[in-house]
């Protein structure tokens, strides 16, 4: 890393990380009596490693001009790691609560254990660490090909990408200790929240800087979904987050909204993020590596277009719809319902163009199981969009809000859709990246294509299930006009849907540790036209003839 | 013009809806405005060109 930087760029390293320490000593300090100085004290290590890691390799020389002549990949080789690890920490502490709302002894009385803890754990870990190492590892990667042209700088996508990976360290730090503004997707406190923005301007500042120096004309439609990702939630986490803290010396904010206008900013937030963070970004890299691997052009570019406005157009409007029967104004949360019906257009639109791409590519989907990754999801994006639109009608709402249904198509989007994109996108990416001539083993991308949707199908159905009977029991009442259950009448129901989907966690979670162990094989293999130590000679005969 | 609720309501159901039937027009001209159709289709083959790969000079 440091061997790719000119002789400015370390210095602007090192003045980054040195104002990197300061910031952190002045947290450690203000806030000594205070969890804030725990993190304080996180960031000045991180910083005080950064600048040892940077001074030591000061004096390496500058890296030759040739490598202008190559793509800089290696912060997507880094991402595409972290992406694994991430996943790993998400969807083990994903398991863990599942696990934890079948069994809650399981807290053993430790505080850091509990539940309330833990969850954000697991939605951070696998939203942010999982599909944001994601985004950025592939996002650099596709930009450069599809731009022809190399990134701006060597020193700004390991900013981005270390500083965002700095970012979900503190926040899900930050939960074990109890820190939360508790908004949900939006827990960390005002100190990440201020960190975020910064990494995020930079890393939109490379989408622009390599766009203004591409040399293909067209800017090709995954740019957009990328582009839409970085500029809008940059939108959202600054307008969401909007606090004043205690003092600076205290790691607790307060929002600068009340009520239901809190309510409403944080599910505009909540709900956008679940449109262009997990949608449009990961549309962005179908566009790209689902055509790439089929090795057939999009069905229809045009389509591609539209769905790009009308998702862009319509999301935004969406999130009243997880206010229903809420303090909020009626005709907003109609008009929620209404734009979230509408927008099944534009996601069809896309899971269609997706489907269409691979028609007369069928055999490829059934040899290739990175190819049927990539189909999987965007069949999943079709059922996922389908149900949060049938989900969002307040009829409907009135039966699935505050039940496992909610959590079920959640997981259906999430595992169905961002997780098996990601996964088609990495198995695709990984042997280009690092070089090698193919994957480690074929056998273990079936094996973790089978474990992923084995998971994903008992945890959804389980959910589905689960979510029904409990908005059932909820509402079903006697000739007396009592309710017919109790809460905990709907609890003992639910017990064996939680068992069954804290097995389909563990499956994905299995499916996940086999990728991470094919991609480390697949590095350790040898490098395609690396020299071969046994080199091409004949063998040494055992006997000569005569002998 | 006072800041209240009847306003932005007011603002949201007349300006709201002639900007976003506005934006879907312009883009939906701009997509199948039929000059625009082969430069779509020569892009739509981007991802899957065979070539080396490293940025053109």
């Amino acid at each position: 890393m440091v061997a790719d930087f000119t002789r400015d760029e370390r210095v602007s390293a090192l003045i980054v990380l040195g104002g990197l320490i300061l910031a952190g000593l002045f947290m450690a300090i203000a806030g000594r009596n205070d969890l804030l100085g725990v993190h304080g004290w996180m960031i000045a290590a991180a910083g005080l490693w950064g600048f040892f890691a940077m001074v030591r390799g000061f004096g390496l020389p500058e890296p030759p001009a040739t490598r202008l002549a190559e793509y800089y990949d290696a912060p997507t080789r880094v991402g595409l790691i972290l992406t694994l690890l991430w996943g790993i920490v998400g969807m083990g502490a994903g398991f863990w609560v599942a696990a934890l709302l079948a069994w809650p002894d399981m807290t053993f009385d430790v505080a850091w254990l509990s539940f309330g803890r833990l969850r954000p754990v697991h939605t951070s870990g696998v939203i942010f660490g999982f599909g944001g190492n994601a985004l950025i590892a592939t996002s650099f990667h596709v930009l450069q090909r599809t731009t022809r042209a190399r990134l701006p700088d060597a020193i700004s996508p390991w900013f981005v990408l270390l500083g965002y990976n700095l970012f979900c360290v503190i926040a899900a730090s930050g939960y074990l200790m109890g820190l939360t503004q508790s908004k949900e997707y939006a827990e960390p406190e005002w100190y990440a929240d201020i960190w975020l923005v910064v990494v995020w301007v930079v890393y939109f500042a490379i989408y622009m800087r390599t766009l203004a120096r591409r040399k293909e004309p067209h800017i090709y439609v995954a740019n957009w979904y990328y582009m839409a990702f970085i500029l809008v939630v940059a939108i959202l986490h600054i307008v969401n987050n909007l606090a004043v803290p205690v003092s600076f010396g205290s790691a607790k904010s307060y929002s600068l909204f009340a009520g239901v206008q809190d309510a409403m900013t944080q599910w505009w937030y909540g709900h956008n993020a679940v449109a262009f963070f997990l949608t449009a970004g990961f549309l962005g890299m179908m566009y790209y590596y689902l055509p790439k691997r089929a090795g057939r052009p999009i069905f229809s570019y045009r389509m591609s277009i539209v769905s790009f406005w009308g998702i862009t157009f319509m999301y935004m409007w969406a999130g009243s719809h997880h206010l229903h029967y809420t303090a909020l104004p009626h005709w907003v949360q109609t008009l929620g319902m209404a734009f979230s019906v509408v927008l099944l257009v534009p996601s069809w639109a896309s899971a269609g163009n997706a489907l269409l791409t691979l028609n007369g590519a069928w055999h490829k989907v059934r040899d290739d199981a990175v190819l049927r990754f990539m189909a999987l999801a965007a069949i999943f994006y079709g059922i996922t969009t389908f149900e949060g639109s049938f989900m969002a009608i307040r009829a409907v709402n009135s039966l699935s809000h505050y039940t496992d249904w909610t959590i079920g198509h959640v997981h259906a989007g999430a595992l169905g859709w961002v997780a098996m994109i990601t996964f088609g996108a990495l198995y695709s990416l990984v042997p280009t990246m690092f070089k090698r001539e193919r994957i480690y083993s074929q056998k273990l991308v079936e094996l973790h294509f089978w474990l992923a949707l084995t998971g994903t199908l008992v945890y959804v159905f389980a959910m589905w299930n689960s979510g029904v009977i409990q908005g059932l029991m909820w509402r079903t009442y006697d000739e007396t006009g009592t309710l017919s259950y109790s809460f905990i009448d709907s609890l003992v129901a639910m017990h064996p849907y939680y068992i069954a989907r804290a097995l389909g966690g563990l499956l994905f979670l299995l499916g996940t540790l086999t990728a991470l162990y094919n991609v480390i094989m697949t590095i350790r293999m040898p490098a395609i036209g690396a020299h071969d130590p046994q080199g091409d000679l004949p063998a040494e005969p055992a006997l000569q003839a005569g002998e | 013009m006072p800041f209240d609720h009847e306003t932005i309501v007011g603002f949201a159901k007349s300006f709201g809806l002639f900007y976003l039937v506005a934006l879907s027009v312009i883009c939906l001209a701009w997509t199948y405005w039929p000059t625009n159709k082969k430069g779509f289709e020569e892009a739509a083959k981007m991802p899957v060109l065979e070539e080396e790969d490293r940025p053109w000079h």
